[in-house]
């Protein structure tokens, strides 16, 4: 396939992968700005907007006036921020347009569909009534592109440049969630116990749909190793780390046995796969949990550089 | 002043109002339906397309940057012996446009024979003097053409214009015939309809059989390329890439190695065999045409012609279906077939010639007035459908630069029924066939394109402007 094709494909799913997660990160803070005091909301809010590094962006903008429809708008749809959840969209649709041939009619029905519907429902201003009903339907394109894909995509290089972009990307984006919320996990004395941390705790969870499974799988009891170690560690968990790089490494094993020969982003990637199976929770705290996630946020770009070096993405 | 049109043909109805025997069938079951249906199934069209994104980009147009062509649900219907008769000609057009180019770039016998003046070659843009003593892989010139046909009356037909070039559409043709059926599933097991939808396969055959002398691969390698998702055909390059299986490739995906044009795929550099371009002659080697081009491929042109590669249309090929030839092809099609023409030529006054520059403007409020190379529909007069101030504006441009224009008869073109909301109402159509040439021969698709003019009266069918396309059948025998 070309090698633009290879960036095109891998960049769309990219994009929907971001977007679905940004669509739950919003909905986690807002969630936490309902039960919370005014200037609590607020700090909830500025903390979204950190996390997504639009900050500086975001003040420029509106100053520090961190309201929560300041904020949702800003995200989703303000013309001023390029990274936007309409600019995002966008840019995934560009992609699959740029890739037609090499995806199903389904999955580029169902890309540009959601396109048109989120573009009408963000025509103008979104409200805090109608939040909940956008954020649905940027999770549901996600989903039904990811559905589309499944059901009837060849599994060829093209499949696996797909698979790599998504988890490349949410390996990043659970990443960073815990690099801002690193803090409300650390052990702390004052706080230890109190109700304010369960709820702090399930909203990290919310952010990247992880509540009911860890729930599940730990009886009800929330401690903050525990969920560190469930977004770190936890192979059987979709939006952890452990196993967005089993994932990258399963289609990139898939590719160099297509083309018969490794690359150098093999290499980088057994390393890096590695550690998840011997890392404990205990040694990552002991090393320092924002160290960790700092170091693995480099190494994960590092990664996607040199993917795209290998297979030509670009002259 | 407006003076009314001549009355035209309908191609549904004749003159005392009973329908014609090619719509005998679709009739019959167009009057079981109800009332709403085909407005109801109208929007769902739109929906589909939509959906799908059939859509053609509008230059300079920034709030409606993709824009779909309307789609007319009333289809547009030939019998099998006018098509008979039809494709016949094209053929025969189509052999002799081929023999031209050959000519033109090799002995231009027919110049030398005095049938066609040499002035026409020279300082024409089109003709490409790199393409001289050149003859492209397996003879063919235009390996795809589109016939523009316009039809008078039952059995005249003319040719307006022949798209040797790059001629577009062809996605919008078998779109079309794809929504009837889904919509109208019913219709087609009542009448018999020639299918079209194995023209993607037919068209990688036929590019295939034209293989450059350095490929040496059982199967060639055939790419399309395109200038990239913002060119307003983004939609047809990538769907006829995606029917063909071949590549969609742009200028920045291709270089020259090793004498060859290679693209660049994730396994390295893969030489590509026949290149499908769907980027002007003009953009296609900014080492040898325009130096500012990045659309094209830097040093294609030497690759070209030592072999390495096979160009389809050929470069050069636009010399064929200037506006100015066009109206010697009578003349070209007699002296490379040694037959009469079997279409004819819309009659065309050269306002080049002192004399017919005369009767034109003389006759400017009757006659449609087109620039030499202008094409879309831009740039010309309609004579009939023009105000006072508008035909002294125009008649200074002429007297200006006389050999920019040729001048034409407002044609009576012929009407087909379309949905509007009071009923059916008849607007003029034009037709498009689709042809394919091959070392292996001339294929041409059943049908074609219809291009349909949305507003009463009116006579330009363009989609830049406003005209419409319907779905083109050619009744099974």
């Amino acid at each position: 396939m070309l090698g633009r094709s290879a960036n095109g494909i891998f960049w769309l799913f990219r994009y929907l992968e971001r977007a679905e997660n940004i669509s739950r990160l919003i909905e986690a803070g807002f969630r936490m700005a309902l039960t919370r005091s005014a200037s609590d909301a607020t700090d909830e809010w500025r903390s979204l907007i950190v996390t997504l590094g639009l900050r500086q962006a975001f003040e420029a903008r509106h100053g520090t006036e961190y309201t929560g429809p300041h904020v949702f708008n800003f995200i989703l749809r303000d013309k001023d921020n390029p990274g936007s959840i309409m600019a995002i969209t966008e840019g995934a649709r560009t992609n699959a347009r740029m890739v037609r041939g090499g995806i199903t009619r389904e999955v580029w029905e169902s890309v540009n569909d959601g396109w048109m519907q989120l573009r009408d429902a963000l025509a103008r201003p979104v409200t805090e009534t109608r939040l909940g009903a956008v954020l649905d339907l940027v999770r549901r394109q996600s989903t039904q592109v990811r559905g589309a894909m499944e059901g009837t995509m060849l599994r060829n290089e093209i499949y696996n440049f797909a698979r790599m972009g998504s988890f490349i990307e949410r390996a990043d984006n659970t990443a960073r969630i815990l690099d801002v919320k690193y803090y409300v996990l650390l052990p702390s004395v004052s706080y230890v116990g109190s109700s304010l941390d369960n709820v702090q705790w399930e909203n990290v969870l919310r952010s990247v749909a992880g509540e009911r499974a860890y729930r599940w799988l730990n009886a009800g009891r929330m401690d903050p190793r525990g969920i560190a170690e469930f977004l770190i560690l936890d192979g059987r968990f979709p939006r952890s780390l452990a196993f967005c790089y089993s994932k990258l490494r399963s289609n990139l094993a898939s590719l160099a046995r297509e083309y018969g020969n490794e690359m150098h982003s093999h290499e980088i990637l057994r390393d890096a796969d590695c550690q998840f199976h011997t890392a404990t929770i205990e040694g990552i705290f002991e090393q320092g949990l924002h160290e960790f996630i700092g170091k693995f946020i480099r190494a994960n770009t590092a990664l996607a550089l040199q993917i795209q070096r290998d297979y030509r993405f670009t002259e | 002043m407006k003076k009314t049109l001549p009355l035209s043909y309908d191609e549904m109805l004749d003159a005392d109002g009973s329908v014609r025997s090619a719509y005998a069938g679709y009739c019959q079951w167009h009057d079981e339906q109800p009332a709403d249906l085909l407005r109801r199934k109208g929007s769902e069209a739109e929906a589909f397309f939509r959906r799908t994104g059939i859509t053609f980009n509008v230059y300079g147009n920034e709030d409606a940057e993709e824009r779909l062509i309307p789609f007319d649900m009333v289809p547009r219907i030939i019998t099998a012996q006018q098509w008979r008769k039809l494709s016949r000609g094209i053929e025969q057009r189509v052999r002799a446009l081929n023999a031209f180019l050959h000519d033109l770039y090799h002995r231009q016998e027919i110049v030398r024979s005095g049938r066609l003046p040499a002035r026409l070659l020279k300082n024409n843009v089109a003709f490409l003097p790199e393409m001289v003593g050149f003859t492209p892989p397996g003879g063919v010139y235009t390996h795809i053409v589109g016939i523009d046909l316009v039809r008078t009356g039952e059995d005249d037909f003319m040719v307006l214009e022949d798209n040797a070039r790059t001629p577009s559409g062809v996605s919008y043709m078998l779109e079309n015939r794809e929504t009837m059926m889904a919509m109208f599933p019913e219709l087609f097991t009542r009448v018999r309809v020639r299918e079209v939808s194995d023209y993607p396969r037919r068209l990688a055959r036929s590019l295939a059989a034209c293989a450059p002398p350095a490929c040496d691969r059982k199967k060639p390698l055939v790419a399309v390329l395109t200038p990239g998702i913002y060119n307003s055909a983004y939609f047809e390059h990538a769907f006829l890439a995606d029917q063909m299986g071949a590549e969609l490739v742009e200028g920045s995906d291709l270089r020259v190695e090793n004498g060859r044009i290679a693209m660049r795929t994730t396994r390295g550099y893969e030489p590509i065999d026949v290149l499908y371009r769907r980027v002007d002659d003009e953009y296609l080697d900014p080492l040898t045409f325009n130096p500012n081009s990045v659309l094209g491929v830097t040093g294609i042109m030497d690759v070209y012609r030592a072999g390495g590669i096979t160009i389809a249309n050929a470069p050069g090929t636009g010399i064929a279906d200037d506006k100015a030839i066009y109206s010697f092809m009578p003349e070209i099609v007699e002296f490379y077939t040694g037959e009469k023409p079997i279409l004819q030529n819309v009659p065309t006054w050269r306002c080049s010639e002192p004399e017919a520059l005369k009767y034109v403007l003389d006759n400017l409020a009757e006659l449609v007035v087109k620039e030499v190379h202008g094409s879309g529909g831009y740039g010309m007069l309609i004579g009939p459908t023009s105000s006072k101030r508008e035909l002294v504006a125009f008649e200074a441009k002429l007297r200006a630069r006389p050999e920019n224009y040729i001048a034409q008869p407002t044609l009576a073109l012929s009407t087909v029924p379309i949905l509007t909301k009071a009923g059916l109402a008849p607007r003029h159509v034009d037709l498009r066939p689709f042809v394919l040439v091959s070392p292996n021969g001339i294929d041409i698709t059943p049908g074609g394109l219809t291009r349909v003019a949305l507003k009463k009266g009116s006579l330009v069918v363009n989609s830049s402007q406003g005209g419409g396309t319907k779905d083109s059948w050619v009744l099974d025998d």
